[in-house]
């Protein structure tokens, strides 16, 4: 059934025909994956059932307007600093989350808000934290980029850091022999980082239960790949470690490779490399209209022609597994839960300056932190 | 008994001696198996503790501080690292996060500057971004400064740029007692910790109480203490340099100058209200530290003295002795002008009170 994502207000969809009509599941061809030291890859085949559409469908819709519900809140001033939205992304965070556990666990780097939601924060606490609100997830203090949760290791600033911590995360499940795999994520920007060769070659030395992922969307900021990477055949990368190179706007595509990444790992093999395909639409980050270095047309045709959720969208209502109705009312009811979600990030009160101290040491007595200059004793609680 | 002492402290002497007295037990430990019994101990304790680092299994330890251990303990508890301090430091970090407890080992602390990131922007700032949802307990544990003859690349005091940063915590031990309680107390602690440990005091030997034996001994991190009680001047330092205050010491109090002398033992947080008590009581201070003098230890020191009630207590300024401000040099004559010596410490009481 894949991970429960969020859905917020769920109601019954009235709609004008009946439950019995629609199909209950279907299997959709799916492209085939680039295999790099693989015999095989996963199924060219993909089961879809029509709840697990609807989920899907649900997710990245939501994702998508929670980005830019930000975008729009960004460039009302209400949200400052970094804000790196992840609108059309939304097929690797949810084919992700299909297809491990909740019990896994997931580190990715700044674009994190999607998978901030897919890994079980409700998108208020999402706003909420990037208005910096005392509602928000990490009570304002973290922002866009440290968003954390249950298995969900953030949201990451520092370009790569976040792939030995992952490596390091999937040693602790090795180490307590829960069975369990860790989804370490980063950029097409991010693979030419040292530390990740060097995660690389400990994660395949110790066998951890890694599955490494390249989110490649081509451009590291304004760097397209082939100007950053002597190679840019990021699946091949890890070397001595097997690859796959995966449609990363399929979220079927993204799902059915993931299960085979998890199933790898967790048979003992040791790691995995994945690379996603897949693009932004907005550009690197809300300070970058995203133009100057790719073309408004090559992103109009992403659009038209490889939009994730237009993809799903099409899929079911072609196979008659849910109608344009039923569609637009959970768009409606989206809409709504991004709205109220919006309002509650506006209106919420910024935290209390009694917290500016707080949240420096874990589980000790409360101290004194000095204030800006010598006359101002600030307190902290752990 | 003061040159005996300065002979067993100046590291030229491997000796270990079993004394036991009428009433009660004292062993002789050098800091290097004090390290090792509290690595060890707390390893037995706790299963989710392991240590990982370069040649910290097989090898038993660049500097041996983890002999014997891989052997007790095995592959799984006892991780032989690649030469990739950056990627194994956040690997160690990242198990930090996902519930384990790792020591995670420089060969020195100049090689941290490798894997800096990590110990700063991952371990030491997520407990406050995260606003206390992930905790990091993680001990990052090697040599650091000057050693003898390492030359300038693998001499350089990491003190003062670890214990700059809010929500690490960064130690440096002196003696056996001090290495014994405060490893254990940093293993045992939630937060990420600096150790900061000293390549020559690995072979000096110090006594251990029965009491300090036990393996529940812990030393408070942020809390200093008085080695030795004095009224015309207080000396604080840290780390190899609290000996040379007490031998310092020693040799004033043959001319009628009696130092307190203060062993930080915590970097960060520091104990300012020690401090400040023995400067309120003395009316002098002067720090003492191997490593250099532009916004180091020292400096911070004597800045919280300014601020604080102390001030007003002050017979005359406080004063810092310190590294030589230069790469550390290789040949002999040269690296032994290069950090301070007794005759330095002596020399800066003698100023300050004006003899």
């Amino acid at each position: 059934m894949g991970a429960q994502a969020v859905s917020e207000g769920t109601r019954m969809v009235v709609s004008a025909r009946s439950f019995a009509d629609f199909t209950p599941q279907a299997s959709f061809p799916i492209k085939k994956c680039d295999l790099h030291r693989l015999e095989e890859g996963p199924s060219d085949e993909a089961l879809l059932t029509r709840e697990q559409g609807l989920q899907y469908y649900r997710t990245m819709q939501t994702v998508r307007r929670m980005e830019l519900k930000a975008d729009q809140l960004y460039k009302q001033k209400i949200i400052r600093g970094f804000c790196h939205l992840y609108d059309g992304q939304e097929a690797c965070a949810m084919g992700i989350e299909a297809g491990i556990n909740p019990t896994d666990h997931l580190i990715t780097a700044y674009r994190a808000h999607g998978y901030t939601f897919t890994r079980g924060v409700a998108v208020r606490e999402i706003l909420a934290e990037l208005t910096g609100r005392r509602g928000g997830v990490a009570k304002g203090k973290g922002g866009s980029m440290h968003m954390y949760a249950k298995n969900f290791y953030g949201g990451n600033g520092i370009v790569g850091a976040q792939v030995p911590l992952g490596a390091g995360v999937a040693l602790a499940c090795q180490y307590q022999g829960n069975n369990q795999v860790c989804v370490t994520l980063y950029g097409d920007g991010a693979a030419n980082q040292g530390q990740i060769f060097e995660s690389f070659n400990m994660a395949a030395l110790w066998k951890l239960p890694c599955i490494f992922i390249c989110e490649n969307n081509k451009f590291g900021m304004g760097t397209s790949v082939e100007r950053s990477s002597a190679s840019t055949d990021y699946y091949k990368r890890g070397d001595y470690i097997p690859g796959l190179k995966v449609d990363g706007m399929d979220v079927l595509c993204v799902r059915e490779a993931i299960r085979f990444a998890a199933d790898y790992c967790r048979a003992g093999k040791g790691p995995i490399v994945m690379e996603l395909e897949t693009y932004r639409y907005h550009g690197h980050s809300m300070s970058d209209p995203g133009v100057s270095y790719r073309t408004r047309e090559e992103i109009q045709e992403v659009r038209t022609k490889n939009d994730p959720i237009s993809m799903l969208k099409e899929r079911m209502l072609s196979n008659n597994m849910s109608s344009v109705e039923e569609l637009k009312e959970i768009d409606l009811e989206i809409r709504k839960v991004i709205e109220d979600a919006a309002q509650y990030a506006i209106s919420d009160p910024e935290p209390s300056l009694d917290e500016l101290c707080n949240h420096i040491y874990a589980r000790d007595p409360p101290m004194e932190v000095r204030g800006t200059n010598p006359w101002v004793k600030l307190k902290s609680v752990s | 008994m003061a040159s005996l002492r300065s002979f067993l402290r100046s590291g030229k002497t491997f000796v270990i001696l079993f004394v036991v007295t009428s009433c009660a037990s004292v062993f002789q430990v050098n800091v290097r198996d004090a390290l090792n019994q509290a690595m060890d101990e707390e390893l037995e304790r706790d299963e989710r503790v392991f240590l990982l680092g370069e040649e910290v299994a097989q090898y038993d330890g660049a500097y041996k501080v983890s002999r014997g251990l891989w052997k007790k303990y095995g592959d799984k508890r006892i991780i032989d690292t690649p030469i990739t301090e950056m990627g194994f430091a956040g690997i160690a970090v990242g198990a930090a996060f996902a519930g384990l407890r790792p020591i995670c080992e420089f060969m020195t602390w100049n090689f941290s500057m490798q894997a800096i990131d990590q110990v700063i922007n991952s371990a030491a700032k997520t407990y406050y971004m995260s606003a206390g949802f992930q905790t990091v307990p993680i001990v990052f544990r090697g040599p650091n400064g000057s050693s003898a003859g390492v030359a300038a690349q693998h001499s350089q005091c990491f003190a003062a740029w670890y214990g700059h940063c809010p929500g690490l915590k960064v130690v440096s031990p002196w003696n056996s007692e001090d290495a014994r309680g405060l490893l254990k107390a940093a293993i045992r602690d939630d937060n990420p910790v600096v150790f900061l440990e000293n390549e020559m005091m690995y072979g000096v030997p110090f006594e251990l109480s029965e009491e300090m034996m036990h393996k529940d001994f812990v030393i408070p991190i942020g809390k200093a203490k008085v080695e030795r009680q004095g009224t015309h001047i207080t000396l604080v330092s840290h780390s190899r340099c609290v000996g040379f205050c007490l031998d310092a010491a020693a040799v004033l109090a043959k001319e009628g100058v009696e130092c307190e002398v203060v062993n930080l033992r915590t970097i960060r947080p520091l104990d300012v209200d020690t401090i400040e008590a023995s400067v309120m009581k003395t009316g002098n201070l002067v720090t003492v530290e191997g490593g250099w003098p532009q916004y180091g230890v020292g400096a911070e020191i004597c800045a919280r003295i300014m601020e604080g009630p102390a001030f007003n207590y002050l017979d005359a300024p406080a004063v810092r002795v310190t590294g030589v401000d230069i790469p550390m040099p290789y040949a002999k004559i040269l690296e032994d002008h290069s950090v301070p010596q007794i005759k330095d410490i002596i020399f800066s009481v003698k100023k300050v009170l004006n003899m």
